[in-house]
């Protein structure tokens, strides 16, 4: 299990996870921080970036300390010269989540924000060109939050009427 | 009348609105700001300041000197429903920016609906030109949340149908890629060669393209009796083809014009990219999972990892072209190595009981039917699981709640990520060039936009 390096924000909590070698669970302040020391620290990639809604599984486990939020930012980053990877879950907020951008740190984060924002309405301040990606620009609601019903609301053509 | 009834001839604004992607465009450089104009031109490592430099060719551009044109999302060259926009300058690229969301069909959404063995039929769908892969990451998260091992034999047959896959995508690229720069015989090249494995997938799995043959716990079905020569014929076939293509493409000075020295990547743009795959690999940076991060018995076989110097155009077409012959490698090694026994778990919760067993013994009739509808239960959990696909890394991220559909199904696609490059790649260079980017990008559109 590797272990945060010296430069990381103090008082961030950890735990092991499954099929990785360490996962953090910094609070919005201390993301970006936490981020920029594992890339400091030889995590050359962010492979990926996702969104959970925890709308209907509010109770999932969390280390002692982590307060839980309804919004869930997960960042993967692989070190590529250690072999390593590291897993962190931000808790994002309730309402209106709000997360800083990692766009200066990883460019190749540009896309998958753009995608969580598109497809959870979370968003990421300081993110160059925040717009929809996956669905047009005129689409109501986001698809993959918990209280969006599948199947509910019709296709939206374009030339249809409006879908309410 | 209400306003959304309204149509064209009445309200032509309207119209306007409705029929574009609005902000999701490329926008004239007045309405644009310098973070997003930065991104658009390809700026990726020069972040900071973000200040022209006067030597580069958009410096002090206005915007009537240059020309923003759509190319797609249905033009034969963009390999699906890609749409690009360019800003050129003549011939020359100054600024691109890709706009996905054409072949979207919410298939995040549609995973959080099925059970996790009816999972398997949608991520195959996701990369269509990679199948096996898909279902193989897929099927490795949910095997690490329930933490069940799998037997050998699955181990290797999943192996050799995933190199199988690894063969017959890059050999749809050389078909693509030749077709994209008039090379129309490679088309029909690569596509008759794919369909020898086609038709053994056919042969293994019942179909051709979404085989939905990996599943969490072993594979579908055990391999068809013969099956060692039948593989041994593709291997035979391909290799020799290989040398082929290289008569046909490599050294041929129409295709090295148009690939040598055309849209260089560096290794650390790669990086910061997130780019994965043959096109990180051509940057000279070694990294494949297979060997990296081994998994399920790569670390058992010998094969080479196929590295780039330059990052061009030239160099991901040679690492395709030998990754093909790699595979063989590994697919022949298989043949020999391929141990006897199970093809899937014996662990009763995530398999049915043999077909034979239905028809004599109630237990087992309900079992099969409580399987196949309600499905099993996985434990509370989250996890990240990543394989190498032949587009680069296909990443897995499932949370599971503890019921028989996983909670939450992320696909990381390595086609979506891949695609950022696009701006970087093309800025400067011929609008002609822009096509042969994209096919060395190689984005699968099934993938990129899920």
């Amino acid at each position: 299990m590797t272990s945060l390096s010296s430069t990381a924000p103090p008082g961030v909590i950890t735990s092991e996870a499954l099929a990785a070698d360490l996962c953090c669970f910094p609070t919005l302040e201390q993301y970006v921080d936490l981020v920029a020391s594992f890339r400091a620290d030889g995590f050359e990639m962010c492979v990926d970036l996702c969104g959970v809604d925890y709308l209907e599984h509010f109770d999932r486990w969390l280390p002692e300390g982590v307060d839980a939020t309804r919004f869930e930012i997960v960042v993967n980053l692989l070190s590529l010269s250690k072999k390593e990877r590291v897993r962190i879950r931000v808790q994002a907020g309730d309402d209106a989540p709000k997360i800083d951008s990692l766009f200066a740190l990883y460019p190749g984060t540009e896309a998958m924000e753009r995608e969580v924002f598109d497809l959870f309405g979370i968003l990421f301040t300081n993110h160059p060109d925040l717009t929809r990606i996956l669905m047009p620009e005129d689409w109501e609601g986001h698809p993959l939050r918990k209280d969006y019903g599948a199947g509910r609301v019709p296709v939206q053509f374009k030339e249809s009427p409006g879908p309410r | 009348m209400t306003d959304s009834n309204v149509r064209a001839a009445d309200r032509l604004d309207l119209l306007t609105a409705e029929t574009s992607e609005g902000a999701q465009e490329l926008q004239r450089r007045s309405s644009t700001n310098a973070d997003e104009l930065g991104r658009e031109a390809g700026a990726v490592l020069r972040l900071d300041g973000l200040t022209l430099d006067p030597t580069s060719i958009d410096f002090d551009r206005r915007d009537d000197e240059t020309m923003i044109i759509n190319m797609g999302p249905a033009h034969p060259s963009t390999h699906g429903v890609l749409r690009l926009m360019l800003e050129l300058d003549g011939e020359f690229v100054l600024r691109t920016k890709p706009i996905i969301g054409y072949l979207h069909t919410g298939m995040e959404k549609t995973g959080e609906e099925l059970s996790y063995i009816q999972g398997g039929t949608n991520v195959t769908r996701m990369d269509y030109l990679s199948p096996v892969i898909n279902e193989l990451c897929y099927s490795m998260a949910v095997e690490k949340l329930l933490d069940i091992e799998i037997p050998d034999r699955a181990i290797w047959i999943r192996m050799l149908m995933s190199e199988l896959n690894r063969i017959s995508s890059h050999l749809v690229w050389m078909a693509t890629n030749g077709m994209d720069l008039g090379a129309s015989s490679m088309m029909i090249y690569g596509l008759r060669e794919r369909e020898l494995i086609l038709a053994f997938f056919e042969k293994t799995a019942g179909l051709r393209l979404n085989l939905n043959y990996v599943r969490p716990g072993g594979v579908a079905a055990d391999l068809p009796d013969g099956w060692q020569d039948d593989v041994l014929v593709i291997c035979d076939t391909i290799y020799a083809r290989t040398f082929e293509y290289d008569e046909l493409l490599t050294g041929q000075p129409i295709f090295r014009n148009r690939m040598i020295g055309v849209a260089p990547l560096a290794a650390e743009e790669a990086l910061a990219l997130g780019v994965t795959g043959p096109l990180l690999r051509s940057t000279g940076v070694a990294w494949d999972l297979r060997r990296a991060m081994p998994y399920l018995a790569y670390d058992q076989v010998e094969f080479d990892v196929i590295v780039g110097t330059y990052g061009d155009n030239f160099d991901r077409y040679a690492i395709r072209l030998n990754e093909i012959r790699e595979s063989i490698r590994i697919v022949r090694q298989c043949i020999e190595k391929m141990p006897s026994g199970d093809y899937r778990s014996q662990d009763p919760k995530v398999t049915p009981p043999p077909r034979a067993r239905i028809g004599e013994s109630m237990e087992a009739l309900i079992h099969h039917f409580k399987l196949f509808t309600e499905g099993f239960q996985v434990p509370a959990g989250e996890v990240y699981s990543a394989v190498e696909s032949p587009r680069g890394e296909i990443g897995c991220y499932i949370v599971a709640d503890g019921t028989a559909k996983p909670y939450r199904m992320h696909v990381r696609a390595p086609s979506f990520v891949n695609l950022q490059a696009v701006s970087l790649l093309m800025r400067g260079g011929m609008m002609s060039d822009a096509i042969t980017v994209i096919s060395t990008i190689d984005p699968v559109l099934g993938e990129v936009d899920r």
